[in-house]
C-alpha cells in the first residue's frame, strides 16, 4: 500500500511537470529489481551497516501496526503509544544516521549530521502536535483519540488544533525529505540529506531502506489523518463492510494528501539549509502555541 | 539492618585488605575487586529486600560517634531503592575496574583499592543515615575519598586544578546542606531525623530550608548554575572513577535532595516545585546543548550528566507541584519517573564511561578527533556502548525510553492542577523537556558515531584492542540492567511504587496485566516493553529471512563510492566539531566562541576553535578575583610578628570583656 501511495504522490508531481507520469506501480517494479541485484558493500563495512536496513524497516513496520489508519481496533496499539511511536521514528533516524556514518566517506556524515539536525527540530514538534491532540482527548493512545474525536456529534473547528495541524504538515515534509527541506530526486551534493545518507547502499539493503521511507510517508499521513480527519475509521467491532467502508475512505483521503503534496512540491522552491532550522522551529513554536491556546483557552 | 552494616563493613576490609599489598596489581585486581563487586550485589539484594511490601523501616544506634552524639543508622524503602542502584551499578563498576587499573599509572593501587572502597562504602552511609551528624560524616568522607581518587593522576598539574575546583564546589554545597540541617532541627538541638520531621517550623523557615537544600544539593548533583566543578573533574578521573562519581554519587545527591524536600519537609508552597522544575529543566537544556559541542568524550558525557541530572530535578518539581496541591497519585507517578530515571541514568552513564574507558586504554586517546572506525577493532566494547548510547538517547525499547515516557506522561497530566498560572507555565517545561530529549539523540549519534564508526582518524587506531574479559564482564552486566529494565518497566515501576508508598501515601496504578504498563489509566495510555520488544525482533527477523529466502542474497566488497574523486581521506570524514556545528549556529548565543579560521593566502593553515561557558567567564570568575581581593587585604593583618599578635589577643580581649560587661 505505501509504495502504491509514493507512486501516486510521483505520478501527481509528473503530471503537475508536465512530463509523462510513470505507471503507479512503478515503485513495486523497482522494489523487484533492487531485490534481485546483487549487494556492493564499503570495504570497511561493519555489521551495524548491513542490519540496519532490516532494523529501519522493522521500526516503519511497527509504527504501521501501530498507527490507526482503518480501524481503532488494532491489536499491537496498545503496546505502544503516541510516544513509543514518535521513539520509534527517532530509532529510525538514528540507524539511519549511525549506518551512514559508518562508511566514513565524507557524504555519508554529511548526511546524517544534517538529518540529525531536522531530527532534533521535528521530533519535539511533531510530540507536541500529538501532545495537542492527547490533552484534548485525555489520552496518548491514537485509537482512543480517534474514538473522541468520532465521539463528538458535531464538527467543531479547535483553533489550537488549527495551529498543530499546520505544524504537523511543516513536520511532515521536513521529516519525509520532502521539498522545502530536501529535494527526494536530487543527487546533486549540496543540497541533499536523505540520499546522501543511503549513498552506500544497493540492491537488497537499498530496497528495504526505500521501503521504509514509502512506509514512513504513509505512517505520516495516517496519523495526520487519525489526529485532524478521522472521519471513515471503523470504530466498534472488525466487519467486513465496516473495513471496507474505511479502506475507500482511506483510499479518497491518500488520494486527495498525494495530490495536495504533489501540487506543494512543484509550487515551492528548495531552502537553503539554514533556513530550514528557521522553518523547522516556526513548526515547534506553533505546536507549542496550539498547547497553550489549548490550556488557555479550553478550546 | 545488621547485614547491610556488615556489608559495607566488608566494602571498608576489602579497601583496607588493599594496603597489605599496596603495589601489588594482581591482588588487588583478581581478588579484591571482584570481592567488592560481590559485596555489591549483597547490598543490591538488602535493597532489594527494604522493597518488598512486608517490610518494615528498621533503626539501629550505633555506639559509635560522640559522646552525647551516636550514630543512628535506618533503613526504609527510600534507602532501600537507593542501595539497590548502588549496589547494582556498583558491581558492574567494581568488576571492570578488576580489569582497568594497571600498575604504574599514578596512585599505588593498593592504595587505590582503598580510596575507591572508603567511597562507595561512604555513599552507602549516607543513604543509611539517619542523623545530620553521621550524614554529614558520610557526606564528606565521600567528597574527600572521591576527591583523592579524582587526582589519581595527581602528577599533571591540569588535574591538580580539576581536583582543587571539586574539593571547593563540595564544600560550598555541603556548607549548604549544613545550614540547612541547622535550620531544620528548630532550635531543638535534635539532629536525628525524627526530631527533624517533628520539629515545627515557621512557613519562612521551611522555605529557607528548601533552598539551602537545592543550593547544596544541587551543587553536588551538578545543577547549573553550581555545575563548573563536573566538567572538568569527570575527565581528569580515572574512567570507573568517572562512572562511579556520575552514576552513582549524583545520585547520592538526588537521595539527599529527596529526603530532604519529601521527608524531612512537610507540604510546601507551590513555588518550590517551580523553582525546582525551572531549574532542572534550565540545566537540561544547558547541559545537552553544551555536550553536543564538546570534543572530549569524558566531557561530553559529563555535560550528558548534567542533562539528566535536569530531567531528574525537572521530575522532582512536578512531585512537589502535585504535593501542594495534594494530587497524590500524580505525585506518586512522577516520583516513580524519577527513581526510575535515577537508576536507568546509573546503569547507561556508567556504561558509557567504562566504555570511553577501555577506548583510552586501547588506543590512549581522549580527544574525539583522534578515534573512528573502532566498531572493527573492538566490537566487544562497541557493542556495548551502542546499547548505552541508544538508552541514553530515549530510543525504545530501552530503559531510557521508560523514564522519559512517565515523565512526559505526568507533564500531560499537568492540566488537573487547580492553578492557572502553574497551567500554563508547566506545558512550556514539557516543550523544553523534549527538546532536550530530542537533542540527546543528536549527542548520542555523534558520541558513538565519531568513536566507533567511520574510518580510522589516526593509523595507530589499527592496532587497537578490544577490552579484557573481566571489562567486558562489567560492560555486559550494565548493558544487561538496560535491556531487562527496558523489557519489564511494570517491574521496576511496581519496586518504585514502594517507594512512593513511603513518601507521598499512594503508587501510581501498574497496569492490568505483568505484561502492560499503564500507570495513568490503562485506555489512556500504555506501553508494554516486552512486546515491543518481540515486535521489533520479530518483524525485524522475518525480513531478514524472506529476504535471504526469497532472492539470491550475494553481495560484494568494493571501495566507497567518491565521487570520483580518489584522494580521500579519513580526515575528510565529519570531525567532531565539524558534527557539532548546526548546534553550534543554532544555540550561538549561549556559547562563548573563540575562533581562529585560516586565511586563503596561509602557509600553514590552522583552525582553532575554543568554547567557554558563559558562566564560568561571567560569574565565577569575577567572583573568584573579589575573594583573591579580599583575602589579599585580610592578609595585612598577618604580620608575622609577635607582638602585633600580642596586640590582637589583648583587644580581643577587652573587646569581650565589654561585651560580656
Amino acid at each position: 500500500m505505501a509504495p502504491l501511495f509514493a507512486g501516486w504522490v510521483e505520478q501527481c508531481r509528473a503530471l503537475l511537470q508536465n512530463r509523462s507520469a510513470p505507471p503507479l506501480w512503478q515503485p513495486y517494479r523497482m522494489l523487484r529489481k533492487l531485490f534481485h541485484k546483487e549487494a556492493t558493500l564499503a570495504n570497511h563495512a561493519s555489521w551495524l551497516f548491513r542490519g540496519a536496513p532490516y532494523v529501519v524497516f522493522a521500526a516503519m513496520v511497527l509504527a504501521a501496526a501501530i498507527t490507526p489508519s482503518l480501524t481503532t481496533e488494532l491489536p499491537a496499539a496498545r503496546v505502544a503509544d503516541a510516544i513509543a511511536l514518535v521513539g520509534l521514528f527517532a530509532t529510525t533516524r538514528v540507524f539511519m544516521a549511525l549506518a551512514a556514518m559508518d562508511i566514513g566517506t565524507a557524504f555519508g556524515t554529511l548526511g546524517a549530521r544534517r538529518e540529525m539536525m531536522i531530527g532534533f527540530l521535528t521530533e519535539p514538534a511533531l510530540l507536541m502536535v500529538l501532545f495537542n491532540g492527547s490533552l484534548m482527548a485525555g489520552t496518548t493512545a491514537l485509537p482512543a483519540i480517534v474514538q473522541d474525536t468520532l465521539a463528538q456529534s458535531h464538527v467543531t473547528l479547535h483553533p489550537s488544533l488549527a495551529f498543530a495541524a499546520l505544524a504537523f504538515v511543516m513536520v511532515l515534509l521536513a521529516e519525509n525529505a520532502r521539498l522545502p527541506i530536501d529535494n527526494p530526486s536530487t543527487h546533486l551534493e549540496l543540497t541533499m540529506i536523505h540520499e546522501a545518507m543511503v549513498l552506500e547502499y544497493s540492491a537488497r539493503h537499498l530496497a528495504l531502506i526505500e521501503w521504509a521511507s514509502w512506509l514512513k510517508l504513509f505512517n505520516y499521513a495516517c496519523i495526520g489523518f487519525a489526529l485532524f480527519a478521522p472521519w471513515g475509521i471503523a470504530t466498534h467491532g472488525v466487519s467486513l463492510g465496516g473495513t471496507a467502508l474505511a479502506m475507500l475512505a482511506l483510499v479518497a483521503k491518500l488520494a486527495v494528501a498525494g495530490a495536495a503534496l504533489a501540487y506543494f512540491e512543484t509550487t515551492s522552491a528548495k531552502l537553503r539549509l539554514f533556513r530550514a532550522p528557521e522553518f523547522l522551529t516556526m513548526a515547534f513554536l506553533l505546536a507549542v502555541l496550539g498547547l497553550l491556546v489549548h490550556l488557555l483557552l479550553k478550546a | 539492618m545488621t547485614a547491610v552494616l556488615a556489608l559495607v563493613g566488608a566494602w571498608l576490609l576489602v579497601g583496607a585488605l588493599g594496603l597489605l599489598r599496596p603495589t601489588g596489581i594482581g591482588w588487588v585486581a583478581r581478588v579484591l575487586f571482584p570481592m567488592g563487586a560481590l559485596v555489591g550485589l549483597g547490598v543490591a539484594a538488602i535493597g532489594a529486600v527494604a522493597l518488598t511490601p512486608a517490610f518494615v523501616a528498621q533503626q539501629v544506634v550505633l555506639p559509635l560517634g560522640l559522646p552525647d552524639l551516636p550514630f543512628h543508622v535506618r533503613l526504609d524503602a527510600l534507602s532501600g531503592c537507593f542501595l539497590l542502584l548502588l549496589g547494582t551499578a556498583g558491581a558492574g563498576i567494581s568488576i571492570f575496574s578488576a580489569g582497568y587499573f594497571r600498575a604504574g599509572e599514578g596512585t599505588a593501587p593498593g592504595l587505590l583499592c582503598l580510596q575507591y572502597h572508603v567511597f562507595i562504602a561512604s555513599m552507602a552511609m549516607v543513604v543509611l543515615a539517619d542523623d545530620a551528624y553521621l550524614f554529614m560524616v558520610a557526606w564528606e568522607t565521600m567528597a574527600l575519598s572521591s576527591y583523592f581518587l579524582v587526582t589519581t593522576q595527581h602528577r599533571l598539574p591540569e588535574i591538580r586544578r580539576a581536583g582543587f575546583l571539586y574539593l571547593l564546589m563540595a564544600h560550598i554545597g555541603a556548607l549548604g546542606i549544613l545550614l540547612c540541617f541547622g535550620v531544620l532541627h528548630g532550635g531543638s538541638w535534635q539532629m536525628t531525623f525524627d526530631a527533624m520531621r517533628a520539629s515545627p517550623l515557621t512557613p519562612f523557615w521551611t522555605s529557607a530550608a528548601f533552598v539551602l537544600a537545592l543550593v547544596g544539593f544541587g551543587a553536588k548533583a551538578g545543577m547549573v548554575p553550581l555545575h563548573v566543578w563536573l566538567p572538568e573533574a569527570h575527565p581528569a578521573a580515572p574512567s570507573p572513577v568517572s562512572a562511579m562519581m556520575s552514576g552513582l554519587m549524583l545520585k547520592i545527591a538526588i537521595y539527599g535532595l529527596l529526603r530532604v524536600s519529601l521527608d524531612l519537609l512537610p507540604p510546601g508552597p507551590w513555588w518550590w516545585g517551580l523553582l525546582m522544575l525551572a531549574m532542572g529543566v534550565g540545566t537540561t537544556l544547558y547541559g545537552v546543548v553544551f555536550a553536543a559541542v564538546q570534543t572530549d568524550m569524558k566531557r561530553l558525557l559529563a555535560y550528558s550528566s548534567i542533562e539528566n541530572i535536569g530531567l531528574i530535578l525537572a521530575g522532582i518539581g512536578l512531585v512537589l507541584i502535585f504535593r501542594t496541591f495534594d494530587l497524590r497519585v500524580l505525585a506518586a507517578l512522577a516520583l516513580a519517573a524519577v527513581l526510575l530515571h535515577a537508576f536507568n541514568h546509573a546503569l547507561f552513564k556508567s556504561l558509557l564511561f567504562l566504555a570511553t574507558g577501555s577506548v583510552m586504554h586501547a588506543t590512549g586517546e581522549r580527544s574525539l578527533g583522534k578515534l573512528g572506525g573502532l566498531i572493527r577493532r573492538m566490537p566487544w566494547v562497541a557493542a556495548f556502548a551502542l546499547i548505552g548510547s541508544l538508552a541514553i538517547a530515549g530510543l525504545p525499547p530501552l530503559n531510557g525510553f521508560v523514564s522519559e515516557w512517565l515523565l512526559l506522561q505526568t507533564f500531560l497530566q499537568t492540566p488537573r492542577i487547580p492553578l492557572a498560572f502553574l497551567n500554563m507555565i508547566v506545558p512550556l517545561g514539557a516543550a523544553v523537556v523534549v527538546l532536550a530529549a530530542a537533542l540527546a539523540g543528536y549527542v548520542m549519534v555523534k558520541f558513538f558515531g565519531v568513536i566507533f564508526l567511520g574510518q580510522h582518524r589516526e593509523s595507530s587506531l589499527a592496532t587497537a584492542r578490544d577490552a579484557s574479559w573481566l571489562e567486558r564482564i562489567g560492560l555486559a552486566w550494565l548493558a544487561l540492567g538496560c535491556v531487562a529494565i527496558g523489557a519489564f518497566p511494570q517491574a521496576a515501576l511496581d519496586v518504585a511504587g514502594r517507594v512512593t508508598q513511603a513518601l507521598v501515601g499512594t503508587m501510581a496504578q501498574r497496569g492490568p496485566s505483568l505484561w502492560w504498563m499503564a500507570p495513568v489509566a490503562s485506555n489512556q495510555a500504555s506501553y508494554s516493553g516486552l512486546w515491543y520488544w518481540a515486535g521489533l525482533l520479530t518483524v525485524t527477523a522475518v525480513t531478514f529471512i524472506l529476504v535471504r529466502g526469497f532472492f539470491r542474497a550475494r553481495s560484494r566488497r568494493t571501495a566507497p563510492w567518491d565521487c570520483g574523486y580518489p584522494w580521500q581521506t579519513p580526515r575528510m570524514q565529519d570531525s567532531a566539531e565539524g558534527f557539532g556545528q548546526p548546534i553550534r549556529h543554532l544555540f550561538g548565543p549561549i556559547f562563548k566562541i573563540e575562533r581562529e579560521v585560516p586565511q586563503p593566502t596561509d602557509r600553514a593553515p590552522s583552525y582553532r576553535i575554543q568554547i567557554e561557558d558563559r558562566f564560568w567567564v561571567t560569574c565565577y570568575r569575577p567572583l573568584g578575583r573579589l575573594i583573591q581581593g579580599v583575602t589579599e587585604r585580610i592578609a595585612v593583618l598577618q604580620g608575622g610578628q609577635l607582638s602585633v599578635y600580642l596586640l590582637y589577643s589583648f583587644l580581643t580581649l577587652i573587646f569581650l570583656l565589654v561585651c560580656v560587661l
